[in-house]
């Protein structure tokens, strides 16, 4: 296999799969969160926050890059934060990639996880509730098992965009190879150098073979959740 | 163990304003649909909040709107059974079992699942998933789950409503046997005379949201205004004498005298109501000969009812008890009823087929 990819490729493939996997695992918590609280939250500003949540999916992702910039670069004002609490550096770094990949693949994921939560049957969660379980207990026994086809949905979905995800993370951090460079990034670069058409290709086989893998993937697991109860 | 309710909801345009005690045995919510009878047993449940009022089981205190005192659901301990039986799809009839058991102290349990399985006869059930149920299994592992969060009182809420007359009397004698079994206080909601006659002690009409009579469920159901001309009746305690299966009957004793009904599942020596709607009695003045009619009570004439219309109503007691029946004008008069008069009262044994 060594010999069919570049080591310039390889690590681009591994990059990407890294950026879009921490991208998904890290918003899933957060997701879970925003899809339970726009499903079933009665509050003022509940439009906002959905519209919120959606912008990255209407915006160009140019300009969510940009805002990104602004926000997470060295000098903006959650950048620094993060630099100075944490000492994690989003700015040309593959984090900065995660995180880009991540707002990107947000609103799917809120969406597919929504939809299934405000499918659940509230009855069932006063069953619960009447059984003895407090408000914690019944989202972990009974809303979150039920959502579980929707969570997934919204993890494959998330993932894909991560995968695919080209506008924002290179206006955001960039396209330094090893460090920055994903899959599309490096595509991108390989067109516009002269050889470079044979690479573009390889990785382009690549993409597609993952992207399906994922999808059969997610296919199996959801049809193994359904017959597992949730109807 | 008491449950004493008084409160008042405003619910759009409905309003619920209810004051009443409950006392050991079944207590039974009997009104129309929309009548607000669901609604009360939610906030007996914790599901909703009155606007006004307080709630209180055994000397705890639920909801007391005056001290802001508001007890969530889930440390209530009321066990709840839902009409829709609300059993949860993702897990198995065990799990559904056991799901509010994990969450009751163990110092607080009581019943075993192998008891409760074996009063419900879910054992073969218990590896099955709910989608896998009939309407009837499905009831009773919702029965059981609600039984086995230990709960200080269990409120049903139509639990047969959504099952056809055989499931209905497969689920009954289960309802019975815990009814008699565990001294639990049980409040059953229903707007089936049939189930209200055979599973309650008590029974508080509810109209538009209020209580409108309450009392033992003989007195309540012979009052022809609480549950109209149709359905109104006598509800009469009597003792299994014998099995005849092979007539299809069962036969009973009563102070005045035997009844012959459609087989009930029942061991001898064990009492049982049934219900006599006042429309399918028949007065005889003196005996009557050779008829097809199974059951002749001796009753006294107490009052006649006062009709407009073709017919009246007329009280008797039977053995002390108070029955009613209907007749028209046209008989009051040819038989020359009067109160004091003895009469035997027939019964076809086929108008007795209770569930």
């Amino acid at each position: 296999m060594n010999g069919f990819l570049s080591p310039e490729e390889w690590t681009a493939i591994g990059l990407s799969l890294k950026v879009s996997s921490v991208a998904t695992l890290v918003s899933l918590p957060v997701g879970i969160a925003m899809a339970m609280l726009l499903a079933r939250g009665r509050f003022f500003g509940r439009t906002l926050l959905d519209g919120l949540v959606h912008l990255p999916l209407v915006m160009p992702p140019v300009v969510t890059g940009y805002l990104l910039l602004l926000a997470f670069g060295r000098k903006g004002p959650l950048g620094a934060f993060f630099e100075h609490t944490f000492g994690l550096v989003f700015a040309f770094r593959w984090t900065g990639a995660a995180l880009a990949c991540g707002v990107m693949g947000f609103p799917l994921m809120v969406r597919a996880i929504r939809l299934s939560i405000e499918s659940i049957d509230h009855k069932l969660e006063q069953a619960a509730s009447t059984l003895g379980a407090g408000r914690a207990l019944v989202f972990l026994t009974v809303t979150l098992p039920l959502a579980l086809p929707g969570i997934l949905a919204g993890v494959v979905l998330s993932f894909a965009r991560a995968l695919g995800e080209f506008g924002a993370t290179i206006t955001f951090v960039s396209n330094i190879p090893g460090q920055t460079q994903t899959m599309p990034s490096a595509i991108y670069a390989l067109i516009q150098t002269p050889d470079g058409d044979a690479a573009a290709l390889r990785l382009t086989a690549i993409s597609i073979a993952i992207s399906l893998a994922a999808l059969v993937l997610s296919e199996f697991l959801a049809r193994r959740v359904t017959r597992g109860g949730a109807a | 163990m008491t449950l004493s309710i008084a409160i008042r909801q405003q619910l759009g345009p409905f309003s619920l304003d209810v004051a009443l005690e409950t006392g050991p045995g079944v207590t039974a919510l009997f009104g129309r649909s929309g009548s607000g009878k669901t609604s009360l047993v939610n906030l007996v449940a914790g599901l909703s909040r009155p606007d006004q009022g307080r709630i209180v089981l055994d000397g705890r205190t639920l909801v007391d709107t005056e001290r802001s005192i508001f007890v969530p659901a889930g440390k209530r301990r009321i066990g709840y059974v839902f009409q829709e039986g609300r059993l949860f799809p993702h897990l198995s009839v065990r799990s559904n079992l056991l799901y509010g058991r994990w969450l009751t102290p163990q110092a607080r349990r009581w019943g075993g699942l192998d008891e409760v399985v074996d009063l419900l006869g879910i054992g073969a059930l218990m590896a099955r998933m709910p989608r896998d149920l009939s309407g009837g299994e499905k009831q009773r592992v919702a029965i059981g789950r609600a039984l086995l969060s230990s709960p200080d009182c269990l409120l049903m809420d139509e639990p047969l409503a959504a099952l056809d007359r055989e499931r209905k009397a497969e689920i009954l004698p289960f309802i019975e046997r815990l009814r008699d079994a565990k001294r639990l206080p049980i409040v059953y909601v229903s707007h089936s005379v049939e189930e209200v006659a055979r599973l309650a002690d008590t029974v508080a009409l509810i109209e538009a949201g209020r209580v409108a009579a309450i009392g033992p469920v003989g007195e309540v159901f012979a009052r022809l205004d609480a549950i109209g001309e149709w359905e109104a009746g006598a509800v009469l305690e009597a003792t299994v004498l014998a099995q005849d299966p092979e007539a299809g009957v069962t036969r009973l004793d009563h102070p005045a005298g035997s009844l012959v009904v459609p087989s009930i599942d029942a061991p001898i020596g064990k009492r049982l109501r049934i219900r006599i709607r006042a429309r399918d009695v028949t007065l005889a003045v003196g005996e009557p000969g050779r008829l097809s009619v199974r059951n002749r009570l001796r009753a006294e004439i107490v009052s006649i009812g006062e009709g407009r219309g073709h017919d009246v109503g007329i009280r008797l007691s039977v053995g002390g008890e108070p029955m009613l029946a209907r007749v028209t004008r046209d008989a009051v008069r040819d038989l020359e009823l009067v109160p004091g008069l003895a009469v035997i009262a027939l019964v076809k044994a086929v108008a007795l087929d209770g569930i």
